[in-house]
């Protein structure tokens, strides 16, 4: 596919935001469980809240340009019976309106039962968001880079990991308590990233493709080779599917992410977290999200399009 | 139930392109219209088409057969690309089994075009929605059409009769017939999409010559006294055994 | 079926609200009648008339695409003069007045009819109205005139021609309904495209059998049951080895070739004597027709004895050697052909265009078994030529088409005949399941027309005493001077190319720069772009037309353009008549030119236009007509000086060949009251009827007139009754050629009259052999094919026409540039990968373009689509369009002009018999052009400029919706 950057963004975005969320729900539900932890204090949780609905809110704008009739946008949420793009359309608010209210009720200071309740809300949306985004992508059957639970695994795991990141990073300035638990589960799930992240990488390396120029066009003859495409000057079909870059420049990107999205936030966690060191687990965060866009990129840039195929050769 | 379908002869399509133009032509103007090119008259010309005509090379030189390949929108039994719209802008017809695009709902999410294995929509430039082969609704039902016309218009256009058009579910149709008399195939069947569209298969006809054929007694050199003799040098069983 | 109840669209288009027009389309030669539907007074939709015999109902790309033409950034919509001062080629105009035209062409024009009419040129190109620009020219008194015919496939005309007495092309074509067995040979596309393609697909349906012979496999070679791949150049040698098959193993038709060829006629052959190699003439008996005597012998068999040919109850030997009563020995011509074809084994051909002797021997024997076996005999009674009735039509299904492959090359002529020879032993001539003619032909061979004959018929003030073209039968026929030297610029009809029966349009330039006959003064170019594909040696070709003498005047003083787009051409000229577009005017598609005609009857058809001109645009038509008055041309002046045509439709509805002739442009409702056909009085409804007609009429001939048409007695009495034809004599088909023995003759020096000058003695005997031969066409006779060992050529795509489909949004998406198709086999042994931009050399030029590779294309041969690349701006393409950034034209790698063999100085690069452009014999060889080099295609040229009157701004994006009807309610 050809990745665009509107939905790298969006997805990336929003992932942040939603395992930032996740990981301020997960503080506040230790704390309210009694959990030996230490408050952060409700400006934490306002502080988070509005990152988080910034993060959000610039992944929804960002999809806005992925979409040639914003205006009608609103048509989306119809067809949450079948579309899973349908479904993200309707959690992402509904994650985002929770994430409000739920920084609503630390400001007010509603009642802890109904701000834990409201967090409760946005937390399965945040989970289900990360389904509905991985699905979207999963469930293209015939796009096998992308058709596997793992791609739903790792928007979850990729996202949450960005997301803690960013709120150890949070945390050592406000809220310096949580940073080491913060700052562990960061590591743990860059570390579980890398590990799922990984597992797909090594999965895709050994697709054996169903389709073929074979099944495209229904020769069976082993040797079948496109002279034409019927076009000269490009089409959507040679635009939306695939990157027109080397092989090279793919590998180049996928050692890039591996490097900028876990190897590299590691050392830095461990050293911002040790010292409390706010500027490295800005660091850390920041090298991470570029990885992530890197790691988005290559997402979309290696799924093999069937469609591919008919799309090979122009005379 | 009904499914209404294409039916693609590669024994015949000469890949003149006839098909192409004519879509273009009938639809630009018409409800799935405009359909605009890009930069028409300079670098990298690029627009709107609901159908393609490729070629490919099938085996090696000199045992080469040369594939014109014509594609539109198969209008799949099974269409991946219309659950996933999350507009319902794509949806199958239930009368007739064609896969449209509502353009007024469509927001130009391009979901459903990852979702056709075929690569079969296009998503228009000018107009950001998605586009794609209609079976040329606007024709085939079409009372102000003469009965004669109401048929797509590449069908019509198609100069070697390459493609067929009729209800792949009735068993007595134009197209269904083709299939089963011509071993008419799906395109990618991996994916039990169930293309409503099928292709028949290039097929050989050759001519055998048996030796006695060749050189009879009633050939007209027998007129001009050139009855052929065998070769008179030539091995006989005279000069292999004695009586 | 009930309607659904839910359209895609709620505000379903109200189709039935369109005005439906019908006419004829132009977007290529074929012609095929077209319904444009218009949506408030706009073209909305274009498709097939399915009433229209041609091609009933279906259409192309390019026809399909017509709506584009309208749209085109390079539609001229103004007559344009060269700015004083500026430069040709500069692009600097300025627009004038048409009265302004005519005055200024008007009195040029004049002065040069007055003085030396033969310093105006007229040469059309892709022209349907050649009958008009044709007598436009024999009335201004100029020889100076051809179409495109000679670079185009005049070889394939006249190799038929003067063999069968008619042709593919446009005057012939297979019987594919009733064949069995269809070869097809060197062709792509053709004129007759959606026709053939029509019959192709039933052919192929209803079981036959199709065989491709070609180097390439594109197109319909596509879908052939078989590619027979070849060297180009070398199909004379593979056809007559099929002939030495077919003959070694008794696999001819016999009665067909002793009946109605000149097999049994005999030939003299004492070396020694002044008529060697004629056919002995029975002096007392009845010659008949002068100019094509019947008075020739056959060696009866059944009585043993000399008889004059076709007496009852005879038949002709076809071998052995005989002596007339004063012993002259003579020979039939069949036995000549037997000892042409003795050497020419299966494997003597192999060797030559690489067809394998087995696959040779093979394809002979299917062509000739299906033909003797699968006899096809319809219930149709005739009568011969001599009176003999048959109670039916037999045929043999074996059905053959060819095309510029064989045609485009020096060596066609002789090649042609070979195949007509081959059609001619299955005896599928005019039969059922085999070739059938199309009005107006079978013509005699040759054809009655002559060129005019001396300088004697080019007069002032006065027309030509002939047509500017014709096919001689004859030296005495050739068009030059007493000493022997060119009268036209072109050479044509010269000893340089004798039988150049459709002139030699891509020597005209070359010519004219070089003053060689002599210089001219007025060259109108109408409808062909001359600037760059249709000439050879293209950048040369370019110089020239800007190349001035040493006072500074321009070489050729004078250059109208006369066309419809901005092209590579226009900038070459001093003054553009803006053309009409096809669906703005009126046009005919005469018999008096070549008609549309199908196998059962003459078959003519006409343009109506069906919008408004755009801007100040003109038919040419109507210019012809104005200038014609206005020179005051006999034809369209009355007496008293006043016009006699008030415009086109005017004249074409009064025109008569002769006064009360009854002949005239169109052949349908003529008569006052419309009720005659063929012949009648001018009737002034005529247009009116064929626009009611789908603009096409079809005169379908009793089916006892449909076959066999060359010794069809009642056809030919049809015929000459009707006036298509001055005689009603039977036409035999040469097997033999005396008519090129008498030019042999000539250069021999044994006879009397005009012979070949000096230099031309050998080439003029040598390829006027009275029976077919092979030889390696002139280019590779003069290149070192040790260097260049590849034959490039060039396929028509389907969807373009020639260079003017670039213009248009659709199409130039389909082909925007090209690329240059090489066997991986050839590219990988100079380590070309695919895709690498490479250059491509011969020994007279060279061109940079991609390879791409192919294992369609035969391993010693290169290919690319014919036309596609572009000049810089032309067509008002952006100045980086892909067309001539990534597009190139094979056209520079191909001389015009030759080393004269065996003297000095140079000759045309084409068939030494008839002057086909050799556009397929150039050798090539291929490298990789170096990582550092420009990745464009070379040679390029500095981007041409916007004419006035263009769209000078070309839109970014174009939505084409037509009409106020709004899809959204
Ligand atoms: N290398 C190579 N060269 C070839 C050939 C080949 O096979 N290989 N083929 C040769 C052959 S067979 C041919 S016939 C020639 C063709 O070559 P050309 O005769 O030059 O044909 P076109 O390029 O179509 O150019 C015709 C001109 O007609 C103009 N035109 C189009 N419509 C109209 C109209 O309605 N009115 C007027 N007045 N003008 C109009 C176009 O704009 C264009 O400028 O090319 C020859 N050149
Ligand atoms: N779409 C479209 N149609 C056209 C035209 C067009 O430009 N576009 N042009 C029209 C005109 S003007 C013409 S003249 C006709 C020409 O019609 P065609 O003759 O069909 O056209 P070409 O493309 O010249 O085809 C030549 C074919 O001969 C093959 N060939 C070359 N050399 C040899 C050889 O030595 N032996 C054999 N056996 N094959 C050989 C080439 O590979 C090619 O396939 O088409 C007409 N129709
Ligand atoms: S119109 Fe017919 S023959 Fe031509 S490309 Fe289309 S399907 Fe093939
Ligand atoms: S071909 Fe593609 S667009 Fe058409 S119905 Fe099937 S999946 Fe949908
Ligand atoms: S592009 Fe339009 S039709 Fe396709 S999925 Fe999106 S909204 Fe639906
Ligand atoms: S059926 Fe209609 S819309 Fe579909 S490809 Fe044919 S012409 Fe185009
Ligand atoms: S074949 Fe030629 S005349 Fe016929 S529709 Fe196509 S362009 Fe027009
Ligand atoms: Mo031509």
């Amino acid at each position: 596919m050809n990745p665009a950057f509107s939905v790298i963004l969006l997805t990336t975005l929003t992932g942040t935001s939603q395992g930032l969320f996740l990981a301020m729900f997960g503080a506040h539900l230790m704390h309210a469980l009694n959990m030996p932890s230490i408050d952060p204090g409700s400006d934490f949780y306002i502080a988070g809240t509005v990152v988080s609905l910034l993060l959000a809110g610039g992944g929804l704008v960002a999809s806005f340009f992925h979409l040639g009739r914003p205006e009608r946008a609103w048509r989306t949420a119809t067809m949450w019976r079948t579309s899973w793009l349908s479904r993200e359309v309707i959690v992402l608010p509904a994650f985002m309106g929770s994430v409000a209210l739920y920084g609503l009720g630390h400001l007010l200071d509603w009642a802890p039962q109904a701000v834990l309740a409201i967090g409760a809300a946005g937390a399965f949306f945040a989970v289900a968001l990360f389904i509905c985004t991985g699905m979207i992508y999963a469930c293209l059957k015939f796009l096998q880079e992308w058709a596997t639970p793992l791609t739903v695994v790792n928007y979850l795991v990729l996202g949450c990991a960005s997301g803690v990141t960013l709120a150890s990073a949070s945390a050592a300035f406000s809220a310096a308590s949580l940073t080491p638990a913060f700052t562990l589960a960061a590591v743990a799930l860059t570390l579980l990233g890398l590990a799922t992240r990984s597992a797909s990488l090594i999965r895709n390396s050994r697709i054996r493709h169903r389709s073929t120029l074979q099944s495209a066009i229904g020769i069976h003859h082993p040797r079948i080779v496109q002279k034409s495409q019927g076009l000269m000057g490009g089409s959507f079909n040679t635009r939306e599917f695939f990157h027109h870059r080397t092989l090279a420049f793919l590998r180049s990107v996928k050692w890039t992410f591996l490097l900028l999205a876990f190897i590299l936030p590691l050392p830095l966690l461990a050293f911002g977290a040790l010292n409390a060191s706010a500027p490295l687990l800005c660091l850390a965060f920041v090298i991470q999200y570029i990885g992530l866009l890197a790691e988005r990129w290559y997402f979309f840039a290696q799924a093999n399009h069937p469609q591919n195929l008919y799309y090979q050769t122009i005379s | 139930m009904t499914q209404m379908a294409l039916v693609i002869d590669l024994n015949v399509c000469v890949g003149c392109q006839a098909c192409v133009t004519s879509c273009k032509s009938w639809n630009t103007s018409g409800t799935a219209g405009a359909l605009a090119d890009l930069r028409p008259y300079d670098e990298d010309p690029t627009g709107t088409f609901f159908n393609r005509v490729q070629t490919f090379e099938v085996g090696s030189y000199p045992n080469t057969e040369t594939v014109h390949f014509p594609k539109s929108c198969l209008h799949c039994e099974e269409p991946p690309c219309v659950p996933v719209c999350p507009t319902g802008a794509s949806y199958k017809r239930e009368e007739d089994g064609i896969v449209l695009v509502d353009y007024d709902k469509c927001i130009g999410c391009k979901y459903c075009s990852w979702a056709c294995p075929y690569g079969a929509r296009e998503l228009d430039m000018e107009r950001k929605e998605m586009t794609k082969c209609t079976l040329c609704v606007d024709r085939i039902y079409n009372e102000d059409l003469p009965e004669r016309d109401r048929k797509p218009a590449c069908v019509l256009a198609c100069p070697t009769s390459a493609r067929l058009f009729g209800d792949v579910h009735d068993p007595e149709s134009v197209v269904s017939t083709a299939i089963r008399e011509r071993g008419g195939y799906q395109l990618m069947p991996e994916w039990a999409t169930q293309p409503a569209n099928h292709y028949l298969p290039r097929r050989k006809t050759e001519i055998s010559i048996r030796p006695d054929q060749i050189m009879r007694t009633d050939n007209p050199r027998k007129v001009d006294g050139l009855q052929p003799k065998p070769d008179a040098s030539s091995p006989a069983l005279d000069d292999a055994a004695s009586w | 079926m009930t309607t659904p109840s839910r359209l895609s669209n709620p505000y379903a288009e109200p189709v039935g609200e369109l005005d439906v027009k019908k006419t004829t389309c132009y977007m290529c030669a074929c012609r095929c009648g077209i319904r444009v539907h218009m949506r408030n007074g706009e073209i909305r939709y274009i498709d097939g008339n399915p009433d229209h015999p041609l091609n009933q109902g279906v259409i192309c790309a390019k026809g399909a695409s017509g709506v584009m033409k309208q749209q085109s950034p390079a539609r001229l919509t103004q007559p344009l003069i060269r700015k004083a001062g500026t430069e040709r080629g500069a692009g600097d105009y300025e627009e004038i007045s048409w009265e302004e035209v005519f005055t200024l062409l008007g009195d040029r024009l004049r002065t040069l009819r007055e003085t030396d009419p033969k310093k105006f040129a007229l040469f059309t190109g892709r022209d349907q109205m050649q009958a008009l620009t044709g007598m436009f020219a024999k009335q201004f008194g100029t020889p100076n005139y051809a179409a495109h015919g000679g670079f185009c496939s005049v070889n394939m005309a006249a190799g038929m021609i003067y063999t069968i007495g008619g042709s593919f092309w446009e005057f012939g074509g297979p019987d594919l309904e009733r064949s069995k067995l269809f070869i097809m040979i060197g062709t792509a596309e053709d004129h007759h495209s959606n026709p053939l393609k029509i019959e192709l697909s039933k052919f192929k349906r209803n079981g036959g059998r199709f065989v491709s012979i070609n180097p390439v496999r594109t197109g319909y070679s596509a879908i052939a049951d078989e590619w027979v791949p070849i060297k180009p150049g070398t199909d004379g040698a593979l056809l007559l080895a099929l002939c030495h098959e077919l003959i070694a193993r008794g696999l001819y038709d016999r009665e067909f070739l002793a009946r109605y060829t000149n097999a049994g006629q005999l030939v003299k052959q004492d070396p020694d004597a002044d008529d060697f190699g004629l056919f002995a003439m029975d002096p007392e008996g009845d010659k008949i027709n002068a100019d094509y005597p019947h008075n020739k012998y056959w060696w009866d068999r059944l009585s043993d004895r000399l008889v004059p040919t076709h007496t009852p109850g005879a038949d002709p030997r076809l071998r052995g050697s005989y002596a007339l009563p004063d012993g002259t020995p003579v020979k039939p011509a069949f036995q000549l052909l037997l000892e042409r074809l003795k050497e020419h084994t299966p494997e003597w051909a192999e060797g030559i265009c690489g067809v394998p002797a087995d696959t040779i021997r093979r394809l002979a024997h299917e062509m000739g078994v299906t033909a003797r076996d699968q006899k096809i005999h319809l219930p149709i009674s005739w009568t011969d030529s001599w009176g003999v009735e048959h109670d039916e039509v037999t045929g043999n299904p074996v059905s053959f088409h060819a095309m510029r492959g064989l045609a485009a090359h020096s060596n066609g002529f002789h090649t042609i005949r070979a195949l007509a020879i081959l059609m001619s032993l299955l005896g599928t001539i005019d039969r059922p399941g085999g070739f059938r003619h199309k009005a107006p032909f079978p013509r005699a061979i040759p054809p009655i027309a002559k060129p005019p004959k001396g300088p004697h018929a080019v007069k002032p003030d006065t027309p030509l005493d002939g047509m500017p073209l014709g096919f001689p039968a004859d030296p005495q026929d050739l068009c030059i001077d007493e000493d022997g030297k060119p009268l036209r610029i072109d050479k044509a009809f010269s000893w340089e190319h004798p039988l150049s029966a459709h002139g030699l349009m891509h020597n005209v330039i070359t010519n004219a720069w070089r003053g060689d006959p002599y210089p001219i003064d007025t060259l109108l170019i109408f409808m062909a772009n001359m600037a760059w594909n249709s000439s050879m040696n293209t950048s040369e070709v370019r110089n020239m037309l800007n190349d001035k003498n040493e006072d500074g005047n321009y070489k050729i003083p004078f250059i109208v353009v006369c066309d419809a787009f901005q092209s590579e051409m226009t900038a070459f000229a001093d003054l553009i008549l803006p053309d009409t577009t096809y669906l703005e005017r009126h046009d005919v598609m005469s018999i008096l030119d070549r008609p549309i005609s199908e196998f059962d009857g003459p078959m003519d058809s006409v343009r109506v236009p069906v919008v408004e001109p755009k801007g100040n645009c003109k038919p040419f038509q109507e210019v012809l007509i104005e200038l014609g008055s206005r020179l005051r041309l006999p034809a369209f002046t009355r007496p008293d000086g006043t016009r006699k045509f008030r415009d086109y439709p005017d004249f074409i509805v009064n025109y008569e060949t002769e006064p009360g002739s009854g002949i005239g442009f169109l052949a349908g409702w003529r008569g006052a009251d419309g009720k005659k056909s063929i012949r009648g009085e001018p009737n002034p409804r005529q247009w009116e009827m064929y626009a009611k007609n789908n603009c096409v009429f079809h005169y379908v001939l009793p089916a006892s007139y449909q076959y066999m048409r060359n010794w069809n007695k009642g056809y030919m009495d049809w015929a000459q009754r009707v006036r298509m034809r001055r005689d009603a004599d039977p036409i035999l088909i040469h097997l033999y050629s005396d008519v090129l023995q008498r030019f042999r003759l000539a250069a021999q020096g044994k006879r009397p009259g005009r012979q070949p000058p000096p230099e031309l003695r050998d080439r003029v005997e040598k390829y006027f052999d009275p029976l077919p031969f092979y030889y390696p066409p002139l280019e590779s006779q003069c290149t070192d094919l040790t260097r260049y060992p590849l034959n490039a050529v060039t396929q028509r795509p389907m969807a373009m026409y020639h260079s003017w489909d670039s213009q248009n949004a659709w199409l130039r998406q389909i082909h925007s540039h090209n690329y240059l198709h090489v066997n991986p086999v050839t590219a990988r042994a100079q380590d070309i990968a695919d895709g690498d931009w490479i250059w491509v050399e011969s020994t007279w030029g060279k061109v940079r373009c991609m390879c791409r590779f192919s294992e369609a294309v035969e391993v010693g041969t290169v290919w690319t689509w014919n036309a596609i690349g572009k000049a810089s701006g032309a067509w008002n393409l952006g100045p980086t369009a892909n067309e001539s950034r990534r597009g190139f034209l094979l056209n520079h790698l191909i001389s015009e002009e030759l080393p004269m063999q065996g003297g000095s100085g140079h000759i045309s690069n084409s068939d030494p018999v008839t002057g086909q452009a050799g556009w397929y014999d150039v050798h090539v060889r291929i490298y990789k052009a170096g990582d550092d080099e420009a990745k464009e295609t070379w040679p390029q040229f500095p981007a041409m400029k916007s004419l006035p009157g263009t769209n000078s701004v070309r839109k970014n994006v174009q939505a084409y919706f037509v009409g106020k009807w709004k899809k959204r309610g």
